[in-house]
């Protein structure tokens, strides 16, 4: 469970949040907004990415701004542009990077990497390099390098924006079927209607926040 | 090192990556002392046939030289007139020979391997305050990094083109420079998220 108590951001003198209080335990919530009402800055305080100027984000109970590491090892985060996100040249060293980094033993290392290229369709890509994949297989390596730390949750910040339709209906399938909780920021209503619950944000504050029907509605009408 | 890496299962591509990095070290110094064509054509002989034995086609190593072929003439020319044949053509071979050995390793090398070998070797200087880490990473974002650039080049000179602009460098260098410095915030970002501790 993640928890947002008052939370206020400030970027300089602009203040994107304020005041968010926010309990989300369920397991697909999606967040919608306009350009710029916050929705990113809100992505990267779950998981300590930043810690807001007021107020706490706890995750299962670890304050952000106590130990934002902790924080991070139970909140995975899939960015928007994979190419920012993919770190090492070939598919199987980018997904071992992050396992390399929790210092786990080579043959465990070894054995979640193949579990993971297995789960997302790229073992037959696992030497390729990535530059050389598609946009569609460069986001399922990027949600794959995530998704091998076994995170408890999981905020995609606008993941299917720079994906054709085909692949946006891949990805889309993908997060349907994580066993994690997914805590999805898009444009994408196709995408945002298949959450449990849906907030919408503008000018920093949560204006809607529902089931899909009613949330979307709502941002429909506040878009004109 | 550029991302070459070609998957083959090859006795040159199981060797450990410090010795192939330490082999190539070895042979480039030797080379300077090899002032013959006849031995510098042998080496080269032998340099294809360790391409054969990683099963790489002939075609891989030609690859290599091929686009320093304008700057190898020149060096030929340069040396055949201003010293002699034979020196031409012993600077054209050796330089040959370091180019495809060179590729011969980062060819049959993944780039992790590299890395981790590197990392070793410069732990010896962390006493002295040099981050083995720090400096790997780097090296392995610079090979990431290097085809993700030039794609964003490219996208950036076509829009150029579109709008009439054929040829400024102020036109490409800004909105290269600006994405860049977002990108490398964003990679900043993506490298905490998966755990990345720079200490």
């Amino acid at each position: 469970m993640i928890e947002l108590r008052n939370v206020r951001h400030r970027y300089g003198e602009r203040e994107v949040l304020r005041g968010i209080d926010l309990t989300l335990a369920e397991r697909r919530v999606a967040i919608v907004g306009s350009n710029g009402s916050g929705k990113s800055t809100l992505a990267r305080l779950l998981n300590g990415l930043i810690v807001p100027s007021e107020g706490h984000v706890l995750v299962d109970g670890i304050d952000t701004r106590k130990d934002a590491r902790a924080a991070r090892r139970r909140v995975g985060f899939v960015f928007q542009d994979p190419d920012v996100q993919i770190v090492y040249p070939t598919v199987e060293e980018d997904v071992a990077f992050g396992l390399k980094n929790l210092r786990l033993p080579r043959d465990e290392i070894a054995r979640r990497v193949d579990a993971a290229l297995e789960r997302f369709g790229l073992s037959g890509h696992r030497t390729w390099p990535a530059h050389l994949l598609s946009g569609g297989q460069k986001q399922l390596l990027a949600i794959a390098s995530v998704l091998v730390l076994e995170p408890a949750h999981v905020v995609f910040d606008e993941p299917t924006t720079l994906l054709d339709l085909r692949n946006r209906r891949a990805i889309a399938r993908v997060i349907r079927e994580l066993p994690e909780t997914a805590i999805v920021v898009s444009h994408d209503l196709d995408l945002v209607a298949e959450a449990e619950r849906v907030i919408v944000l503008d000018e920093g504050r949560v204006v809607a926040d529902d089931a899909p029907g009613p949330a979307i509605s709502a941002y429909v009408a506040r878009m004109g | 090192m550029l991302g070459l890496y070609l998957h083959r299962s090859s006795h040159v591509h199981a060797l450990p990556a410090g010795w192939k990095l330490a082999g190539l070290a070895a042979a480039a110094t030797g080379a300077f002392f090899v002032a013959d064509p006849a031995p510098l054509g042998a080496l080269l002989l032998g340099c294809l046939g360790l391409f054969a034995l990683a099963r790489l086609p002939a075609r891989t190593a030609a690859d290599q030289l091929r686009p320093l072929l304008p700057i190898l003439l020149v060096l030929f020319a340069a040396q055949a007139a201003f010293a002699d044949w034979e020196t031409a053509v012993v600077v054209m071979a050796r330089v040959c020979l370091l180019v495809l050995l060179s590729a011969l390793v980062t060819l049959t090398t993944r780039a992790s391997e590299m890395i981790e070998t590197l990392e070793r070797v410069l732990g010896v200087l962390r006493p002295l305050g040099v981050n083995a880490g720090k400096l790997s990473l780097m090296l392995a974002l610079t090979i990431r990094l290097i085809p993700v650039l030039f794609d964003l080049m490219q996208e950036i000179r076509m829009a150029q083109r579109a709008r009439g602009v054929e040829r400024s460098a102020l036109a490409l260098l800004v909105p290269l420079l600006v994405k860049t410095l977002r990108m490398a915030d964003t990679l900043g970002d993506a490298l905490e998220a998966r755990g990345y501790d720079p200490r």
